[in-house]
């Protein structure tokens, strides 16, 4: 069976790919938030993963209003990057992986989830900077697109991402392949674009909702979308791509070791974060022994 | 049936009712992912309006640039950043703008939630 080693989610502002694309990272505004990669790139450099399945919010580049589902997978060979109207450069295509994306597909299905496949699909700055940052030299695994949306409401509870998560996790371990899938989330943290409350951050519910993740990771299941709004801003709510992470990390593993995590305010309107987790339980680097 | 909840000062959730009010507007905005529209739209901005029929109030917002009233008009912050993005704004320009602040002063009190 396949092996999940672990996870990591970061912020997937935009503007990053211009500061790469300009090599700005050393610079003031930059340099506390692009620090925060090397130990996770070091951690990535060393655990290999073959396969990433990244839980992301299209921002109107694959799905427009006529069509908005709330849980799409992607099954392509490949998915390419366009123009997304900002001027940011656009990165060469993603290898798929197949097998993994209609394994997710057929498992998380049979767990009463309601999917929308995808058998092409151009992926956003939301996917492209995650794996920019991870992988700068382009050596990136193959990628499972989990598109989750943040754009329309009715969002998907926290409760039900939660879910979400986990049976993509079970996906995995269920998944017969001799390869190494690690989970990967893009959004957040607090930050709210439109609007006379643009602008808003929230530290302190930032840095609890990062603590109940190594600790209690369902804590943020508590809380209704509205109330996520209110506390972190109408794009806050992509935390659910973290919550999503987190929960895949909850099935067949024993704990979560984390590797390294960095937060910092602000980049463009938002409040940056970063974590990366190392599934104990299944990690061939700590010693631990997997569960089953 | 689903009760109202209660309202969260200065934001506007994309729900059911914006997403309704505003999609000729936000499908306009979605249309400026190709480099070849958007040149469309500046060559002439009253006939991209009409094609995409936006009604009279929209067409006042992307008139004015007024992303209240873009916003107020049905329209979607990730479609009206594409919308902003021909001008060259970020999103700091455009909270500036909603925020009544000059672009310094949106800066410093975005650098003041680190406290």
């Amino acid at each position: 069976m396949a092996r999940l080693i672990g996870g990591v989610a970061t912020s997937h502002i935009p503007a990053i790919g211009g500061a790469i694309h300009k090599g700005l990272q050393q610079q003031p505004y930059w340099k506390p938030f692009f620090d925060g990669f090397p130990p996770v790139r070091e951690w990535l450099g060393r655990t290999k993963p073959d396969v990433v399945v990244i839980f992301y919010n299209d921002h109107g580049l694959n799905f427009f209003l006529d069509k908005m589902p709330t849980f799409a997978v992607g099954a392509a060979e490949q998915y390419a990057n366009a123009d997304e109207g900002w001027g940011i450069p656009t990165l060469p295509p993603f290898k798929g992986e197949l097998d993994l994306s209609w394994h997710i597909i057929n498992t998380v299905t049979e767990q009463d989830f309601d999917l929308v496949t995808c058998q092409e699909m151009l992926v956003d700055h939301a996917c492209t900077l995650p794996m920019k940052l991870l992988w700068p030299d382009g050596d990136c695994p193959s990628v499972v697109p989990v598109c989750i949306n943040t754009v329309q409401f009715p969002l998907p509870s926290a409760k039900r991402v939660y879910a979400l998560g986990r049976a993509v996790g079970d996906a995995i371990h269920t998944w017969e392949s001799d390869k190494k899938v690690a989970v990967l989330a893009s959004g957040g943290l607090s930050h709210q674009l439109d609007g006379e409350r643009a602008g808003f951050i929230n530290k302190e519910f930032d840095l609890q909702f990062l603590s109940s993740l190594l600790t209690n990771p369902e804590w943020a299941t508590q809380f209704s979308i509205h109330d996520l709004v209110e506390k972190t801003g109408t794009q806050g709510v992509e935390l659910l791509m973290w919550l999503a992470m987190r929960a895949a990390l909850t099935t067949n593993t024993i704990a979560v070791r984390k590797v390294h995590s960095n937060y910092h305010i602000p980049i463009s309107n938002t409040a940056t974060g970063l974590l990366a987790l190392e599934a104990m339980g299944v990690s061939p680097f700590t010693g631990a022994q997997p569960v089953n | 049936m689903t009760q109202a909840l209660p309202k969260i000062p200065g934001t506007t959730p994309f729900d059911g009712e914006q997403a309704r009010k505003g999609y000729c507007l936000n499908k306009m905005c979605y249309s400026f992912n190709s480099a070849a529209n958007r040149a469309q739209f500046l060559e002439d901005e009253e006939a991209y309006m009409r094609k995409y029929g936006l009604d009279e109030r929209q067409k006042a917002a992307i008139r004015s640039r007024c992303v209240l009233d873009l916003i107020s008009a049905g329209g979607n912050a990730y479609y009206l950043a594409k919308f902003a993005g021909i001008f060259g704004l970020d999103m700091q320009d455009i909270g500036a703008q909603q925020t009544g602040l000059s672009k310094s002063q949106f800066q410093a009190k975005l650098r003041a939630a680190a406290n």
